[in-house]
């Protein structure tokens, strides 16, 4: 393989180390727990490395039209497999292994210690998740979406209870039937094109005659049913909330990265095969989208101001940020797509700070205030090991506050944070693009639009307000407690990442719009992912010293 | 021969949709093993419906025409692994919340009367 320049394996990386290291780490006994917490923080960190390096490659200019194309074993794009690094995936990239590695050091302390294997399924997610942001291959995005599943199945019920199983049993259950209509979605695509390659799907759309289209659109839409029970769209969602509330906190954390899959492959899939280029079938389904999006902004709103436990309010945060998503990629105008993809990297780091927030703050009140809460599961089998021992950081409560403060502006929208930049540019970009002419009213579903997403920031908002001071202020607390530096630590980076992202709006706003550039562009994707040619035996031959 | 296979695989998906809306876990177990078969008959049928038509060939100078469309047929291997290793899966975590409530109830508890 000497023909190929070493970069270029970079590529493939982010799905290979985590593959490896989880598979080493089974046979591992669970009693050496430094040595697998050890492995497992090396691989994030190595995958935090190579996703940084990918994002530079492809924005430095690295590769021709900043596409970067691994063929798996060395087969052209439309017949084998190609993995492929845009500015989007190496974005989404870089966001879980930030994500990653900092809920990874949030779980040393005890969450990583309350079940067996849990290293290893962690590394599985990590490949699962990887692997569908770089995947180019519908049906190779179902297998990275099912070991995305399978290791999240295997989370969810990290540190079994009463209420893990329960939950944990519809979520899987939910999640198959999706992966069935995934399958028939898949099946219905191929029969229709020929084909299962993203990009070469885009190319030959605006090909196709009358009856293979229908049969396409009935395949996307088949298939949009599986993206969006992930992406937890309105009333595909139910099945949010109490899975996040029950499962442990850094998995919640985690699982609010595979929300965003569903919302990232809708995106890709929506972008490449309907956008400009498709002909007769160019934006199908857009208005279902934000028709949907909308809807699910309202569920999210209602049930954050219905909810008592963090932990739902936190899934139903998600929920709303989903919501907006999926609303803005129904929009489909490069300024608001480039404002909705500040607000998704925004909001995911939020929504993973606060979900491993609301554990520590949980610890605030005093033992048996939990259980005097009517809506709380009293009976829960108490899972928890016994409190953290060691040197806890000072003014924990003050900390705590701050961090909590911090989370829920940006959730809810409210300056100074990243929340607040991404609605503006979102509003700004929404009335720039329905008066383009100058002529032309703004569209009451424009209006409509953003009237909820200002209701769903005041719905977070009073939620929020309400969770904060029952915690901080009316909770009774006579000592702080304890944290630990681990604990804090992935809480506080994650929210001053939050910061960076309002300092530096201006140039994430830059590449972010080279991004949506490159998206809207599909034609100029189609030809460089099809067109990149295998390593030739000769060549490899020729360069071997 | 295109209607008896469309018929067949709607029956067993519906079936297994009406399963799978039952409150039992068996039921539901039962519903998701039927959809699985309906599907991987389906992506098969998506490679259209041939008799006696070889996948693949050594030889590479035939009428492509003459051949099945190999690759439905291993779109469906790959699908036949992950549903059997899922629905493995769900077993277990079936077995485990018989075992943590003592109903087999897909909420974990007898519907009060």
């Amino acid at each position: 393989m000497n023909a190929i320049p070493w970069p270029q394996h970079l590529i493939v990386l982010p799905v290979l180390v985590p593959l490896l290291v989880g598979a080493l780490l089974i046979p591992v006994n669970e009693s050496r727990h430094q040595l697998k917490f050890a492995f497992n923080l090396a691989s994030t960190t190595l995958s935090l490395l190579i996703a940084l390096a990918l994002l530079l490659m492809v924005d430095g200019g690295h590769w021709p039209q900043d596409i970067g194309v691994y063929l798996a074993a060395n087969w052209a794009a439309p017949f084998g497999i190609a993995l492929v690094v845009d500015r989007l995936a190496a974005l989404m990239l870089l966001l879980t292994a930030t994500i990653a590695l900092a809920v990874l050091v949030f779980s040393m302390q005890r969450w990583s210690r309350i079940g067996v294997h849990f290293h290893s399924l962690f590394q599985f997610l990590l490949m699962g998740l990887n692997g569908a942001f770089l995947t180019n291959d519908l049906f190779n995005l179902f297998v990275f979406f099912e070991v995305m599943l399978a290791a999240s199945y295997g989370l969810v019920l990290h540190g079994y209870n009463l209420r893990r199983i329960r939950t944990g049993m519809q979520y899987v259950a939910i999640n198959l039937v999706a992966s069935f209509l995934f399958l028939i979605g898949v099946a219905l695509i191929y029969a229709a094109a020929g084909t299962l390659n993203i990009a070469d799907l885009g190319a030959r759309v605006a090909l196709l005659g009358a009856e293979d289209g229908y049969l396409l659109s009935v395949g996307a839409c088949i298939l949009a049913l599986a993206f969006l029970t992930k992406g937890a769209m309105w009333p595909l969602g139910f099945w949010l909330p109490g899975t996040y509330a029950a499962a442990s906190p850094p998995v919640a954390a985690m699982l609010v990265l595979m929300t965003k899959v569903g919302v990232y492959a809708v995106l890709r899939v929506w972008q490449s095969i309907f956008g400009d280029e498709a002909g007769a079938l160019t934006g199908f389904g857009l208005e279902a989208l934000t028709i949907g999006g909308m809807a699910t902004l309202m569920f999210g709103a209602i049930g954050m101001l219905a909810s008592q436990d963090g932990g739902r309010m936190a899934g139903y945060g998600a929920i709303i940020s989903s919501g907006t998503l999926l609303a803005v990629i129904g929009q489909s105008e490069a300024g608001v797509l480039a404002a909705g993809l500040y607000y998704l990297v925004g909001s995911t780091l939020a929504m993973a700070a606060f979900m491993m927030l609301i554990e520590l703050t949980e610890r605030i009140r005093p033992p048996g205030a939990a259980l005097l809460a009517v809506t709380m599961e009293a009976f829960a089998i108490e899972d928890k090991p016994e409190d953290p021992v060691g040197v806890g950081i000072p003014r924990s409560l003050a900390f705590l506050g701050l961090a909590f403060a911090g989370c829920a502006l940006v959730i809810s929208g409210m300056p100074p944070l990243s929340g607040f930049v991404a609605k503006f540019s979102l509003f700004h970009a929404l009335l720039d693009a329905s008066d383009g002419g100058g002529a032309t009213a703004v569209a009451p579903m424009t209006w409509l639009m953003m009237a909820l997403i200002v209701f769903a920031g005041l719905a977070a908002i009073i939620a929020l307000m309400r969770l904060g001071v029952r915690t901080f202020w009316a909770s009774g607390a006579v000592a702080p407690p304890r944290l630990q530096f681990s604990e804090a630590a992935p809480i506080a980076t994650l929210v001053v990442l939050c910061v960076v992202l309002t300092v530096q709006a201006g140039a994430v706003f830059a590449y972010l719009d080279r991004t949506v550039f490159g998206l809207a562009h599909s034609g100029a994707y189609a030809e460089r992912v099809t067109g990149e040619p295998p390593v030739s035996r000769a060549a490899e031959n020729g360069d071997r010293p | 021969m295109e209607l008896v296979v469309a018929i067949s695989v709607g029956v067993v998906f519906g079936a297994g949709i009406w399963l799978i809306l039952r409150p039992r876990t068996f039921q539901l177990i039962t519903g998701l093993m039927l959809m699985s078969y309906a599907v991987n008959l389906f992506i098969f049928a998506m490679g259209r419906l041939w008799v006696n038509r070889p996948p693949i060939t050594p030889d590479p100078g035939i009428d492509p025409t003459q051949f099945a469309d190999p690759l439905p047929q291993a779109l469906v291997l790959t699908a036949i692994v992950i549903g059997f290793a899922t629905t493995a899966l769900y077993l277990v975590i079936m077995i485990g919340a018989r075992g943590l409530t003592g109903s087999d109830h897909v909420d974990g508890e007898e519907p009060r009367e």
